[in-house]
């Protein structure tokens, strides 16, 4: 194996935020009464700005080196060495992690400015920097590891960060509900994500290369094609555990319910958080892992399927939202579950392609709607807006490209990536038609749901009451500026990643050192260009159908809400109803074992108590009839005095845990210096 | 003092001590001696992985670290259990409060 290049600016990737995250975590409340709000707000944005320049830097230093060549190492420090485990606190940049840390510190950079603007009027402004650089140093973290585990800080890092900014309005008890309910679901996921770490740690080293560290797992990999546990395959159990993972970070069927609720939070943190980095961890932990998951085509099986449910589910679910933000978040649900298809088919590439691309366009849809929210006074639902473009153009020109993008047209950046997925859907030998057909069907949805957005907000008659009316408003250009980007993001990031028939993608041959490409996808270029306009066609269909309904308001939507006797829009508009059999299941089971427990403890080991008390009780009774006459007289005695001596000893036991303490400091103190000055 | 010094990590503990010895002593907010309690625990923690990285070979020190991890969370739990009781018992999580059993 290539000695690793050392390489040490790329801890200060991760450092800079972090700096900047302790800066304004300790000082941020006196900062920002001294010097005030700018003074926060360029502690938070300079270090992701100069930790993107180093991103860029590192991109630039790989692009110079050898394909096989290209991954720099910055070695911190031996973290963990105890027997055949050996873990170094270690960072990495290989193409894989030269993407994600671009996205992270390019568009959370982006996303840190627009926040100056967004929270500008919040008294806490610090501490949501704090908290938001913190974020980005876990994410970074999380992407730049160069082991399993020092991924896993990262990976916990994100959920801590997630748990604090979504309920950074904890005086409103809903948004500490929602940052709780994010937390515990992760929580679960979690576990399954270190079952899967073990699980791998254990097998490769029955085999005698024991390591967290990714290129050695990667190169022993085949060793433990042939292991067992429990009967199965352990590259299977495994994969699935990690997958589990995933589903938590990345909001899959059946942890996804977190992330509708995290939009509790403001929506800067939305747009970075539940858009662009966090949720993409699962599909960046895949794609890092995707050798293990090659080998277990069982496990490939399960992600397509999951991410199928959840594409389609998380799509019907958005039809029938009317709150702005909670659109988006089941459209960034559906959008994972096609990253999931991507990997589930063998198109890792893909999935980080969609990753990418997604991460621009979806966050200049929250950056807009939380321009929209800025200006509408807090208020988010579609059925108050309408007509807003008059007032917003910029914002409605950003929001209108990411629509374009979203909803999969050419030549913008969603159309390359869900493209991509789509055929490979269709053509790679994991793939499958009925996952494909599905698939699309989740994309018409989508390019309906995300025009009925468009044209609820944007077109139409304004709804809004005359107060708010009268102050609608352009945001200001702090918060424009990075929409701007974002869109133009939105509109040729695409471009890197062309399909096979238009010259094929840069992007999965930058990617090839980590994701292996597969062969055998060479499929007639007119069945390329054919699956290219079904899907147009498809999305230009769900466009229509938006249209009709809500600009033109020839077709009423009361029509779809009837089919079917009004069951299919009653399960879409209670999500499925997944909230409450989870509230039936878990909650309440939880409630349900916390009561047999105190019934048993009330019951039984009372009623052991209670009973041992009654015998003891008869036993000293005759006793006592001994007693009473003869012994009294010497027991009264003794008992008086200890009597005496309680009621004066009383007194010490002041219930001060703070005396009790200080003086067992105080006797082990002389304790020691007696043992020290005279015993010895 | 280098960082291949062994008294430079117990140094470290003693201040690590010392301040959760601190904090134990003068919060009255029983959540504070929680995290007092904790910061006990992880200075026995540094000194443990400290002796058993200097004495070579020998890796009991750090198994007993990952023990104190998992008894400090199994405390944790049990103590935060309490304070919750406290709570509801008296309405404030001040330790001074709940001293009923004075006189």
């Amino acid at each position: 194996m290539e000695s690793p290049i050392q390489t040490d600016f790329i801890r200060w990737i991760v450092f800079l935020p972090l700096i900047g995250s302790i800066v304004n975590g300790l000082l941020g409340a006196k900062i920002q009464k001294s010097m005030g709000k700018g003074a926060i707000g360029v502690i938070a944005c300079a270090p992701v700005i100069i930790a993107f320049g180093l991103s860029v830097n590192a991109l630039l230093t790989l692009k110079n080196l050898a394909p096989e060549k290209r991954f720099l190492i910055d070695n911190l420090y031996a973290w963990i060495h105890l027997g055949s485990l050996k873990v170094d606190m270690a960072f990495l940049i290989d193409p894989l992690s030269a993407v994600m840390i671009l996205v992270v510190t390019g568009i959370g950079g982006l996303i840190h400015i627009y926040a100056t603007g967004y929270m500008h009027d919040d008294k806490a402004f610090w501490r949501f920097f704090a908290y938001l650089n913190l974020f980005t140093a876990a994410m970074l973290t999380l992407v730049l590891g160069d082991n399993l585990l020092v991924l896993f800080v990262g990976w916990e890092g994100v959920g801590l960060c997630s748990y604090a900014l979504i309920g950074f309005w904890y005086q409103d008890h809903a948004n500490a509900r929602a940052g709780n309910k994010a937390f515990i679901v992760n929580r679960v996921g979690d576990f399954g994500f270190v079952l899967g770490m073990f699980l791998l740690f254990w097998s490769l080293d029955a085999q005698g290369h024991g390591s967290l560290t990714f290129r050695e797992m990667v190169k022993w990999a085949p060793s433990i094609k042939d292991s067992l546990i429990w009967g199965w395959p352990v590259v299977t159990v495994a994969t699935l555990f990690l997958f589990v993972g995933a589903t938590g970070k990345s909001a899959q069927i059946p942890l996804f319910v977190w992330l509708p609720d995290a939009m509790a939070g403001p929506t800067p943190v939305s747009a970075l958080i539940h858009a662009a980095t966090m949720v993409t961890a699962g599909v960046y932990m895949t794609a890092r892992m995707n050798v293990f998951f090659s080998m277990a085509p069982d496990t490939l099986n399960v992600i397509a399927i999951t991410g199928v449910a959840t594409a389609l589910l998380a799509a019907t679910i958005a039809l029938t939202q009317n709150d702005i933000k909670k659109v988006l978040a089941y459209s960034t649900v559906s959008q994972l579950g096609y990253m999931f298809i991507g990997v589930g088919v063998g198109g890792y590439a893909a999935a980080i392609f969609h990753l990418m691309t997604h991460a621009f366009f979806k966050a200049c849809l929250f950056l807009g709607a939380g321009s929209v929210i800025h200006a509408m006074h807090h208020e988010q639902d579609m059925r108050k807006m309408g007509g807003l473009k008059q007032w917003m153009p910029l914002t409605f020109a950003t929001f209108f490209i990411s629509v374009l993008a979203i909803g999969g047209f050419p030549p913008f950046a969603g159309f390359f990536s869900k493209d991509e997925i789509l055929w490979l859907a269709f053509t790679s030998e994991h793939g499958n038609k009925l996952v494909w057909f599905l698939a699309l069907c989740g994309a018409g949805m989508t390019a309906f749901y995300m025009f009925r957005q468009l044209f609820m907000t944007f077109y139409g008659k304004c709804r809004a009451d005359h107060h708010t009316q009268e102050h609608l408003h352009e945001s200001p250009s702090v918060m424009t500026m990075p929409l701007v980007i974002l869109a133009i993001g939105a509109v040729f990031a695409g471009l890197i990643g062309l399909p096979g028939v238009l010259g094929g993608s840069q992007f999965a041959h930058w990617l090839e050192p980590v994701i292996h490409a597969h062969e055998g996808e060479h499929a007639s270029h007119a069945l390329e260009w054919g699956l290219m306009a079904v899907s147009v066609a498809v999305a230009s269909f769900g466009v229509f159908i938006a249209f009709l309904m809500y600009r033109r308001e020839s077709l009423s939507p009361e029509i779809f809400c009837n089919l079917a006797g009004g069951l299919p829009y009653r399960l879409f508009d209670r999500k499925w109803y997944f909230d409450e059999i989870y509230q039936a299941v878990f909650v309440n089971g939880t409630l349900l074992l916390a009561r047999i427990g105190s019934l048993f403890d009330q019951y039984i080991i009372d009623g052991i108590v209670d009973g041992s008390a009654s015998l003891t009780r008869f036993a000293s009774w005759l006793n006592g009839l001994f007693d009473d006459y003869i012994i009294d007289g010497m027991v009264n005695a003794v008992a008086n005095v200890t009597f005496w001596m309680g009621n004066k000893f009383r007194r010490l036991q002041t219930g001060n845990i703070n005396g009790y303490l200080f003086v067992i400091l105080i006797a082990m103190v002389l304790a020691v210096y007696v043992k020290v000055h005279y015993w010895s | 003092m280098s960082p291949n010094d062994l008294s430079s990590y117990l140094i470290i503990g003693a201040i690590l001590f010392s301040l959760g010895m601190f904090t134990v002593l003068t919060r009255r907010n029983a959540i504070s001696v929680l995290m007092g309690v904790e910061l006990i625990l992880n200075s026995a923690n540094i000194n443990y992985v400290a002796f058993s990285h200097f004495s070579s070979g020998n890796s009991a020190g750090q198994i007993y670290a990952i023990f104190v991890i998992m008894l400090a969370a199994a405390e944790a739990a049990v103590g935060l259990a309490i304070v919750l009781a406290i709570f509801q018992l008296f309405h404030t999580i001040d330790v001074e409060a709940a001293q009923t059993l004075k006189e």
